[in-house]
């Protein structure tokens, strides 16, 4: 009786579940197995960040870690101090928050803008292979 | 073209000393039926005339005789041979069913590290001299017994379950094998029925992530394991479908048989119910 249930509120099957904690293993597997790219990763990564604020290149930690459903990117880079050149305009302004997908003009008046939430690890998932 | 049609066929070139094709069979990950595959695939390969030696490199963990029934026959092993204590033709074990195949089973009472990679693939070039064929049994792992095996080899044949475990091994050992030679694919175990359920990987699932040429597909079904009981490889049973599956590998690895590799059927109500062996 429960696997019925289980049936019914759970209809992936676990062929699915497989291939997906294949994809998630290989990739961390094929991080783990190119130290050199994630070194390199690791020094642009660091040159980006330095442009703007002064970073603690020392103490940067740059890691990969197989979280639920995502290999996720973990930086930990220690900022000493901002950078005057910092503020400095910026090439292009960022581009304004794109409009929600269909506003009533007055729900819009109202509403709270909506941010996508990003953590500041980016996800790898996407760029898997 | 058409002045082509008047000539007559080109005599083939003689042949210069042709070496044979070393395999290795690997893996990677233990139990996913390596042994059994070396053992099938080097059966029916004699099965089509060839000369075939198998070469048991799983040292410590001898089980290439058993699979083929020949373990009451064996008298020395491949370090016996490597060490100088045993002649070659001494060493390797003829099979009475199959003319053209002989076996030279691993020691079972010594260590992968006692083996040395040099003078294993002077062992390895010394059979492609003498047979059409070299199989090598690798133990599982990528340590030294997998490199060993791997030494002499121009050519590998990948085994994988449709499972998350081996096929992450498998993975790990395609890029330790890297460009060094040809790599195939053969899908062990696969069960028909749970992959139109959603419940087991399927081929293409397995071979998207591998991306190897696909050399065959062998079900996972009770007469592998009834052949194995008895020491009989069911390549040489001439009614079993997964026989067939293992010569029609043979026929692929010949350049005999051009069709591509086909997915196991479900069994049958009825082939259940009256084709069981025993």
């Amino acid at each position: 009786m429960l696997e019925f249930f289980k049936r019914i509120f759970n209809p992936q099957p676990s062929s699915v579940t497989a291939r997906e904690r294949l994809r998630l293993v290989l990739l961390s597997d094929h991080l783990a197995l190119a130290p050199d790219v994630v070194e390199s990763l690791k020094a642009d990564l660091i040159a980006v960040i330095s442009k703007y604020v002064d970073v603690d290149a020392d103490h940067c930690d740059v890691t990969f870690e197989q979280q639920d459903s995502v290999v996720a990117m973990l930086a930990n880079i220690p900022i000493l101090g901002m950078k005057p050149a910092a503020r400095a305009p910026r090439p292009a302004p960022p581009a304004p928050e794109p409009p929600l997908p269909d506003p009533s003009p007055a729900s819009a008046a109202t509403a709270k803008p909506r941010r996508h939430r990003r953590k500041a690890s980016g996800h790898a998932a996407p760029a898997a292979g | 073209m058409h002045e082509l049609r008047e000539e007559p066929l080109p005599a083939a070139p003689p042949a210069p000393h042709a070496r044979g094709r070393c395999i290795v069979v690997t893996s990677g990950k233990g139990g996913v039926g390596k042994t059994t595959t070396t053992a099938n695939v080097g059966v029916a390969l004699a099965a089509t005339g060839a000369r075939v030696a198998l070469i048991d490199a799983d040292v410590g963990l001898r089980n290439l005789d058993i699979v083929l029934g020949l373990e009451a026959r064996v008298r020395h092993h491949v370090l016996d041979v490597l060490e100088g204590h045993a002649e070659i033709d001494d060493a390797l074990v003829s099979d009475k069913r199959v003319p053209g195949l002989k076996l030279l089973a691993a020691s079972q009472t010594r260590e992968k590290d006692d083996v040395d990679t040099a003078a294993f693939k002077g062992l390895v070039d010394t059979l492609r001299e003498r047979f059409d064929y070299v199989l090598i049994d690798c133990p599982a792992g990528i340590e030294k017994g997998f490199q060993n095996a791997i030494a002499g080899a121009d050519e590998a044949i990948v085994v994988c379950t449709p499972e998350v475990s081996a096929v992450r091994d498998a993975d790990r050992v395609v890029g330790l094998l890297g460009d060094r030679m040809k790599i195939t694919l053969i899908v062990n175990r696969l069960r028909p029925a749970l992959v139109r359920r959603g419940k087991m990987l399927s081929v293409d699932d397995v071979n998207a992530i591998l991306r190897l040429p696909l050399l065959g597909v062998i079900a996972d079904e009770p007469g592998v394991i009834v052949a194995t009981n008895k020491g009989e490889p069911i390549a040489l049973d001439p009614a079993s479908p997964t026989g067939e599956a293992y010569r029609k590998i043979a026929g692929r690895i010949v350049g005999t048989d051009t069709s591509t590799p086909e997915i196991p059927r479900e069994a049958t109500f009825f082939g259940k119910l009256f084709g069981g062996q025993r």
